[in-house]
């Protein structure tokens, strides 16, 4: 059992992201909600990012550093007038670092009903291995 | 009711009614504007979020509610409130061990109460990408209406 973690995820705001780059779009920056699990093969990334759609999300690993960013586009109607706003249209955006070698040739990501699942399998030699211990 | 809490830190639930919540919020909004940066903060507090809108003939509500089937959305209508309730439950995942559990699960209900009529009969609700579009047709007694100045 893979019940052990072999590695800890660390968060990287967008608060940090803003400080040293700008982004090209207008508008804010939100951090999508996200679950993050770990089995024997694969690492799986769950993230709520409502109003984006597949064409608007890029998924970039590099250098161990994994980013998630989607456009959530606005639904509104050219003539509307706002009445009362909860949530502000704007890019979701997520970074986490990752210490664990991955199989960048088998990573899978499906969006379906505004949630991103992206499936980071492992590569070889960043499996738990047992190591047999010999006695006298 | 999920209680949408972004921020992992933070504890419980205080109504976002309560002054020093809003007084946070107003300063927050103020940075924003100036940062154009959002913070790790809850969006409202509720979920889901909501926003309404409206042009001349329709009001638009629409919900922030990612992960649901829409067979388990329940939209109904009582004068001039409208009520999204549902579940949001996402697969038991088996054999993991879990680094991050943030999204909320579980069961949700919001209304919301519309500034005008709207004909209840014939909402048009729809899910797509996460989030649910309801378009209400306004009665004729809510739309605007010019009124013509005459002189003497």
């Amino acid at each position: 059992m893979a019940t052990e973690r072999t590695q800890e995820l660390q968060t990287r705001g967008p608060r940090e992201i803003a400080t040293t780059t700008e982004g090209t779009r207008p508008g804010v920056l939100l951090t999508p909600p996200v679950d993050i699990f770990e089995d024997v093969d694969a690492i799986t990334v769950l993230a709520d990012m409502p109003g984006v759609k597949p064409g608007h999300l890029t998924i970039d690993l590099h250098e161990g550093v994994l980013t998630i960013t989607g456009h959530a586009q606005s639904q509104d109607g050219s003539n509307e007038v706002a009445v009362a706003l909860e949530y502000p249209a704007g890019t979701f955006q997520r970074s986490f670092t990752l210490s664990e070698a991955i199989d960048q040739g088998r990573i899978q990501a499906t969006l379906r009903h505004g949630v991103l699942r992206l499936r980071l399998p492992k590569a070889e030699q960043a499996k738990p291995r047992q190591i047999k211990i010999q006695s006298d | 009711m999920i209680v949408r809490q972004v921020r992992p830190s933070s504890v419980g639930w205080t109504p976002p009614t309560n002054a020093f919540v809003q007084m946070r919020r107003d300063m927050e909004s103020l940075l924003e504007q100036f940062t154009g940066v959002a913070g790790d903060r809850p969006m409202s507090g509720v979920f889901p979020p909501m926003n309404v809108s409206e042009d001349r003939d329709h009001y638009y509500v629409r919900a922030l509610i990612p992960g649901v089937d829409a067979a388990k959305l329940d939209v109904s209508v009582v004068n001039q409130t409208i009520a999204v309730s549902g579940t949001r439950q996402s697969a038991e995942e088996r054999g993991v061990s879990y680094h991050r559990r943030e999204r909320a699960e579980g069961a949700f209900s919001r209304s919301v109460t519309l500034p005008g009529s709207f004909d209840g009969e014939r909402v048009d609700a729809k899910y797509v990408d996460g989030v649910l579009t309801l378009t209400l047709p306004k009665h004729e007694a809510a739309k605007p209406r010019r009124v013509i100045v005459q002189t003497s």
